[in-house]
């Protein structure tokens, strides 16, 4: 059958490689819209690299990644991304509100400047991660879990139909944990699409209805209740991954 | 003894002097402190000249010595108020100091021969008409005896403080752990540097001593892996980058100073390109035969992945295979034939297959770099 | 007093605050990136230009030099880039070969020229050391029009240049070309740097680069006021050392602007709100007054240490009064240290210690208990 279904997100054979050495083989995934999905595996397994290169912020050496059926390269404005939070320098002199507002660059344009539009926007954002009261602080008086809203609000702000979140629950307190899940379904009640890199194997079936385990290869994607096994998960992050001992099929 | 003679030792044994330290600072990442100290230090020498009024008094390297670790602490100051980034409190400091340094010759010494120009540049050639004269006998030019001394201190430093300096550079922490004091070895590796540097002033100048501290390290860093072997590959870059820098000067009639730090370029270029292991020649080489060798492994884990499914047909059929792994046909072509050749696949009309040493070798890859 | 009656010295003031505006400007950028000594190793790599493009070009007029040194200056930034990404030599010895070894290689072409008969040669030095006396009109206008260009860049770029200074992966991920404006921006900077060599010299160009931003930065807590008030600094700093330097005997310009700027500096490192390091005794010295704070304090931070993996859990304001004595105001001391950012409210109503409280409570513990931390 060669109808091509637009897929939220679809990847096909990436490989992906630093300095030779490989740190994604030949993944084949499908995300279908609406879905909440989440990325699982061990350290080293890729997670945060096949995140990137879904945004475009690595090469691939082989495969391609396609955003709604179209290249990466002309699907811009399409995700939303969350990075970890241990990779921004929080000492930047900026408050809350500035930061959020950054999520609507890409469409202000080039040379214009942020209206009351978008600041009113940015303020919606914050009251959906409940830090309205915090608009006005910089960003180094914050804690942990309110530099992860302030994240989130800044990928609400973009309103893309595909948000992607790099370990949003590492090293926050539980309310925290509790409205950014919150957010998350409300996101994917309106349809869009979700993809988490997740640590917390303990919450995988509370929180999504997808999961890829990944560990270099695909060790298998699909529906929780299909694919989140035990099986799998000794396949991931038992250690050893033979190639025939993967099944890899993806899809749902 | 000739001039020349005269003026290439100087060069060698500055060099030398130079580096030894210098295999510190790059290690320790903290290179640019030498250009720091080396600007930083002019107002402890007017200072001391004004006590003085004799340029050549030893009362000038302490001076120097001395200014060289105030600057090293007040850059330390500035990182432990947590108000400033490393970077930026190097840059803060130096400046002001040698400002201080600038303004102090301008106004009270600005008829006698300090001059700021020879702080940066130094000269070099002039250094044998200033002759070192002890009970009416020439022994040598002056810069010789000092930089000599000054060799001779360091190297006794390295020497006696040898397991403390390595284990500080390699693994500060243990060495805390162990009882090494890390402030007491910094600051006598400041004090080092320091006197290093004013040694050097008068002959070849804060740049080249900047040059001459880093350059022939790093080049070594690029040669070696062990941390004895660093040292002495430094120091042997450093005297040939003086004895070429020398040669340059001579031949072309320009600064010798200048030249020694062009010397310095060349030699880490060198290193730069055609280091074994480490050049940029030999990574390209590696890359593209790596890059052949991924591109098999690619395509063998490609058709297991495929071969005995649904997709068989269409994924692993020779004309296509450019199209899935996204190469270019050229490409492709390259490595099928490479595979083809090592008999890692075979063809059944017009789909590829995975032998069983394909197979195995997939497994192995995989298997090999998910851990 | 006629000040600017002086026509060098109304030149001089004029070159000194067009360069003090572009370098707190740009500086700023470069301070908070952590590319502070990238202005040392750029002011450095642009000798060799400078003297090529008199050498090629014969002429001494200001645009040509400044292009020859902003060439070499960027070139000298790629230099850093190749060697930092394809060998394992560390980024400051690679800013330290480059600002040598160019610095060097330009050394052996002024010297090879100054044997040449022609005595045109004389005053490209006042590059190395910065002659702010030796600057004519033409200097000055070249400077103001290049200074202005590349604010005005910085201005029609800010909010791509702010997101790219803060978080260049969400950059990437909003669609802006990362690489080419981190390539733009160098090159605002390479030319800030070029303006001021005549003015400062090589030595000095990192100070101008480096103190208005970390002047500015103490003061302000957002971006924009704090690449103003650099600017405002560095213009500050230019004229008036530019001023003192004419009316005190034997006073070079250069040094004199960057000992002002120094000085703004250290009085902006003490006496910055919230930040600064007088202010930080004072505070101690008025909670020390207010015998309601501290020990509100205290008592957050010992409950903190109930919950260690969980920083954000809050302890409820009653908690705190079994704590404290009965007529301890708790309530106003709690919102008095939130107003400090010594305090925070947390999710569910309750109270605990910021990271910055966190750091006073325990600089208070190791105060108390007699030794230095």
């Amino acid at each position: 059958m060669n109808e091509r279904q637009d897929w939220a997100l679809e990847v096909e054979d990436l490989t992906v490689a630093y300095a030779d050495k490989p740190v994604l083989w030949d993944i084949d995934l499908q995300v279908p819209e609406g879905v909440k999905m989440a990325i699982i595996g061990p350290n080293g397994a890729g997670k945060s690299t096949l995140v990137k290169a879904a945004m475009g912020l690595v090469k691939p050496v082989a495969g391609e990644v396609r955003i709604f059926g179209r290249s990466r390269e002309r699907a811009e404005g399409q995700i939303a991304y969350v990075p970890q939070r241990a990779t921004l320098s929080w000492d930047f002199p900026t408050d809350v509100i500035d930061v959020v507002t950054m999520g609507t660059y890409g469409r202000v344009g080039w040379f214009r400047r942020c209206g009351s539009a978008e600041k009113e926007e940015a303020m919606a954002a914050l009251e959906q991660v409940g830090m309205t009261d915090f608009a006005r602080r910089p960003i180094a008086a914050l804690s942990g879990g309110q530099q992860q809203r302030v994240l989130l609000a800044r990928a609400l702000v973009q309103d893309a139909p595909i948000y992607i979140l790099d370990e949003p629950f590492q090293g926050v307190d539980a309310p925290t944990e509790r409205a950014i899940i919150e957010v998350l379904d409300e996101l994917a009640d309106i349809g869009k699409t979700i993809i988490v890199v997740h640590h917390d194997l303990q919450t995988i079936t509370e929180y999504f209805n997808a999961v890829l385990l990944l560990n270099v290869r695909a060790i298998d994607s699909g529906l929780v209740e299909e694919v989140f096994t035990e099986e799998n998960l000794r396949l991931t992050f038992g250690g050893r991954v033979g190639v025939l001992a993967a099944s890899g099929a993806g899809g749902l | 003894m000739n001039p020349e003679l005269q003026i290439v030792l100087i060069a060698v044994v500055t060099a030398v002097a130079a580096a030894l330290p210098g295999t510190y600072l790059v290690l320790r990442r903290t290179a640019l402190v030498s250009d720091a100290i080396s600007h930083a230090i002019l107002p402890g020498i007017v200072v001391a000249f004004f006590l003085t009024h004799d340029l050549n008094s030893p009362l000038l390297l302490v001076a120097a010595a001395a200014t060289g670790v105030l600057t090293v602490f007040l850059i330390e100051s500035l990182l432990r108020s947590r108000l400033v980034p490393e970077d930026a409190s190097i840059g803060l400091v130096f400046p002001a100091l040698f400002s201080i340094g600038v303004i102090l010759i301008s106004r009270y010494a600005g008829d006698v021969h300090l001059d700021t120009d020879s702080v940066l540049l130094g000269e070099l050639a002039l250094a044998p008409f200033d002759q070192m004269v002890i009970g009416g006998a020439e022994l040598g030019p002056r810069a010789l005896w000092t930089m000599g001394t000054i060799l001779l201190l360091n190297l006794l430093l390295i020497g006696l403080a040898w397991k403390e300096l390595k284990l500080a550079t390699i693994d500060p922490g243990l060495a805390a752990l162990l009882g090494f004091s890390p402030v007491a070895i910094h600051y006598s590796l400041m004090a080092m540097v320091s006197i290093t540097a004013v040694g050097a002033f008068d002959a070849v100048g804060s740049i080249l001593v900047v040059a001459l501290m880093i350059a022939p390290p790093a080049t070594a860093y690029l040669v070696v892996d062990r941390f004895a072997p660093m040292l002495w590959v430094g120091a042997a870059v450093a005297a040939t980058s003086a004895i070429l820098g020398y040669a340059l000067a001579f031949a072309l009639d320009v600064s010798i100073a200048g030249s020694m730090a062009a010397a310095c370029g060349i030699l880490f270029t060198v290193a730069l390109l055609v280091a074994p292991r480490r050049g940029l020649v030999a990574q390209a080489r590696r890359r593209s035969s790596q890059r052949l060798e991924l591109g098999v492994r690619m395509l063998l884990v490609h058709l297991l992945h495929h071969q005995e499914t649904e997709s068989e047909a269409e994924e692993c059929q020779v004309p296509s295979l450019h199209r899935h792994l996204r190469w270019s046909e050229a490409r492709t072509r390259q490595v099928v034939r490479e595979a083809e050749a090592r008999e890692l696949v075979s063809r059944a009309g017009d789909l590829l297959y995975a032998t069983s040493e394909g197979g195995s070798l997939a497994d192995v890859a995989v298997v090999g770099e998910s851990e | 007093m006629d000040l600017f009656g002086d026509y060098t010295l109304r030149l001089v003031a004029l070159g000194s605050a067009v360069l003090g505006a572009t370098s707190g400007a740009l500086g700023s950028f470069a301070y908070l990136r952590r590319q502070s000594l990238l202005g040392d190793a750029v002011s450095h790599a642009a000798l060799p230009g400078i003297v090529l493009a008199f050498m090629l070009t014969g002429s001494k007029a200001p645009l040509v030099l400044m292009l020859g040194a902003g060439l070499a200056g960027w070139i000298g930034t790629l230099a850093v880039q190749v060697v930092v990404r394809r060998s394992r030599v560390p980024y400051d010895s690679a800013l330290g070969i480059v600002l040598a070894v160019f610095f060097g290689v330009g050394l052996v072409l002024l010297t090879h020229i100054q044997k040449l008969p022609n005595a045109a040669q004389a005053g490209l030095e006042s590059f190395l050391f910065g002659q702010a006396a030796s600057l004519l009109r033409r200097d000055v206008v070249t400077m103001a029009v290049l200074g202005a260009a590349a604010l005005v860049i910085l201005l029609l770029l800010w909010k791509e240049f702010k997101v790219l200074s803060f978080d260049p992966d969400f950059a990437a991920g909003l669609g802006l070309p990362v690489r080419r404006l981190d390539g733009v921006l160098t090159l605002l900077l390479v030319v800030a740097i070029i303006i001021g060599l005549q003015t400062v010299g090589v030595v000095l160009m990192s100070a101008m680069i480096v103190a208005p931003g970390a002047a500015a930065r103490q003061w302000s807590r957002r971006l924009a006021p704090m690449v103003a008030m650099a600017a405002a600094i560095g213009i500050f700093s230019g004229v008036t050392g530019s001023i003192f330097s004419s009316y005190l005997p034997r006073l070079p310009t250069g040094p004199t602007i960057v000992l002002v700027l120094s000085a703004i500096f250290v009085i902006s490192l003490f006496m910055a709100p919230h930040r600064g390091l007088l202010w930080r005794s004072l505070r101690f010295g008025v909670l020390r007054t207010a015998p309601d704070l501290d020990p509100v304090l205290m008592h957050l931070y010992a409950l903190s240490h109930q919950h260690p993996d969980d920083p954000e859990h809050g302890h409820s304001v009653a908690v705190i009064r079994t704590m404290s004595p009965p007529e301890a105001k708790v309530d106003a001391a709690l919102e008095r240290l939130a107003d400090r950012g010594l305090a925070q409210r947390t999710a569910v109503g309750g109270w605990a210690p910021t990271p910055i409280g966190r750091r006073e409570a325990q600089r208070i513990l190791d105060r108390e208990a007699g030794e230095g931390s």
